[in-house]
């Protein structure tokens, strides 16, 4: 196929969905290339979709877009082994359309936005990967496919290929990725029926709850796990930096993490009677702003999980890969209306609107929250397992009295970290999230 | 805490379509898992245990249940001994919900 597009668009995830509906959409000559068997496939995610990004891309999306269930409550537990200690934030402002987040099933939802896609007149070609990019010197003039006779070109090529980025690390745009600066996380989906969730979880029909939880269940490893509603599944799932599971010295594994934090007491009861559907593992960029690899060139730009684009501190990613891949399609398309051409000059047009975003904004802000973590493992385990003791001395009523207990939850504080330590973490997580 | 669970039931859930004889990941030098890597992090640390360490120090790898997430090239950084690519398109993963 010697065809030539005006852009082509590697992957059909949020970031390579909403550039290529983008683009489309202005009636640009686009092709879509995915590896998967249909859009969605290969892709993984909780899944918590954020509206606003997608509302800037499709904004009457609510009409038929597979969501589960809108979110009107965030619980945020610290575990020991044997208990939890937690905030609950619930609102029934949360309850009035247009609601602000929901849980979504990312195989159903990325086939929705690529049925999108193709109404918008891209064409999409799914069962077909990208070997490497072709290149003209520095320029990217096209993809090599290991389907349709080999080559295809375009005037550019957006790279929306995930967190492995093979196509910019095989052109040496970027090197291989740190295991300091990604998440390793697994999860399983557990199918009960629709009134079992809503009981169990406070909820009617088509309300959610979102539990994020942190603790001992990570073994000391920097992670968290989280529980999410669907309509009649539950998403469970945990996830560590992978530099922490490979240096972990138990040599625990991913499913055996899963395993303990399913049967912690308190989510076991949750998740009882759950019919296990599917395992799923994913790797999550988490390095944040300093991670950030080179993100145009000559005839190139790269989007979404490729380029790093996750807050992990808000656990969002898909909303700054939307944002990123329409970014890029905006780009692409001031650019073919000035008469310019697709050179690195010009595209470093997308890089300033990223900048001007709440994409790297958001990043810049958390900037050195990975480096505070990764030297701080006591945010995971030592201070849950202090809280929840000071929960237990607190709410046990054994005829101790409470001046004596109070001395006991402040000492075990200050034995476990001492003065400087408590004011030396204080300070690390405000300058950290400042 | 180590629990006894076998992570093939698990996999079991899942739906592939295997590229029968052309796995997509190989160990480019069997000796060097075997002589040159003591910690062999990939027999744990793979969350589809693709990897398994042979009683005779050797690493093997079977990547019919591989998730596609890409940890065990990240984690070889010593020795970049893992060859990674995507499977053929259609091939591999087929995920039903994600």
């Amino acid at each position: 196929m010697a065809e030539k597009f005006d852009a082509i668009v590697v992957g059909a995830g949020p970031s390579g969905n909403a550039a290529a509906y983008t683009l489309a959409k202005s009636g640009l000559k686009v092709l879509q290339i995915e590896r998967g068997e249909y859009p969605g496939s290969k892709n993984v995610q909780g899944a918590i979709l954020y509206a606003q990004a997608l509302e800037q891309i499709i904004p009457d999306f609510r009409d038929d877009a597979p969501l589960e269930r809108h979110i009107i409550e965030q619980r945020m537990w610290m575990l020991d082994d044997n208990s939890f200690i937690g905030t609950h934030y619930r609102s029934d402002d949360y309850n009035k359309p247009p609601y602000n987040r929901y849980t979504i099933i990312r195989a159903q939802f990325d086939k929705w936005f690529s049925s999108k896609v193709r109404e918008a007149g891209a064409l999409l070609i799914c069962e077909t990967t990208v070997e490497y990019l072709v290149m003209d010197g520095d320029r990217v003039t096209g993809v090599h496919c290991d389907r349709m006779g080999g080559d295809v070109f375009a005037d550019v090529v957006i790279l929306a290929d995930g967190v492995n980025s093979t196509l910019a690390r095989k052109a040496g745009f970027h090197g291989e990725l740190s295991s300091k600066n990604v998440a390793l996380a697994v999860k399983e989906i557990l199918f009960m029926p629709e009134e079992t969730i809503q009981a169990r979880f406070n909820i009617n029909e088509n309300e959610g709850v979102v539990i994020e939880l942190m603790g001992t269940v990570t073994e000391g490893m920097v992670g968290t796990g989280f529980l999410y509603t669907n309509k009649d599944s539950l998403t469970i799932g945990v996830g560590c930096m992978l530099s922490d599971f490979k240096a972990n010295p138990k040599k625990t594994s991913p499913y055996e993490l899963l395993e303990k934090l399913k049967r912690h007491p308190s989510v076991a009861p949750l998740i009882e009677g759950g019919e296990m559907k599917e395992y799923c593992a994913h790797l999550i960029p988490e390095g944040g702003f300093n991670a950030v690899p080179r993100i145009f060139g000559e005839g190139w730009m790269i989007v979404g999980d490729s380029g790093g684009f996750v807050n992990a501190a808000h656990r969002e990613g898909s909303n700054l890969a939307m944002t990123t891949g329409r970014l890029a399609a905006e780009t692409v398309i001031a650019a073919r209306a000035a008469g310019k051409p697709m050179s690195a000059k010009v595209l470093k047009a997308y890089k300033e609107a990223l900048d001007d975003s709440f994409v790297m904004k958001d990043l810049k802000k958390y900037r050195h929250l990975p480096e505070v973590l990764e030297t701080s493992p006591q945010f995971f385990t030592t201070y849950p397992s202090l809280l929840n003791r000071a929960a237990k001395t607190l709410f046990t009523v054994d005829g101790v009295d409470k001046m004596t207990k109070q001395r006991e939850m402040t000492g075990s504080f200050r034995s476990a970290r001492r003065i400087r330590g408590l004011v030396s973490d204080a300070f690390k997580l405000w300058r950290a999230t400042r | 805490m180590n629990i006894a669970i076998n992570v093939e039931d698990k996999l079991f859930q899942n739906r592939y379509k295997v590229d029968h004889g052309r796995p997509h990941i190989k160990i480019k030098d069997a000796a060097v898992c075997a002589n040159e890597c003591e910690a062999q992090q990939c027999t744990y640390v793979c969350p589809a245990a693709c990897y398994k360490a042979e009683g005779n120090g050797a690493v093997t790898l079977i990547t019919d249940g591989c998730l596609e997430c890409g940890s065990c090239r990240v984690i070889c950084t010593e020795h970049t001994n893992v060859a990674w690519e995507y499977p053929r398109g259609g091939h591999g993963i087929l995920f039903k919900f994600g």
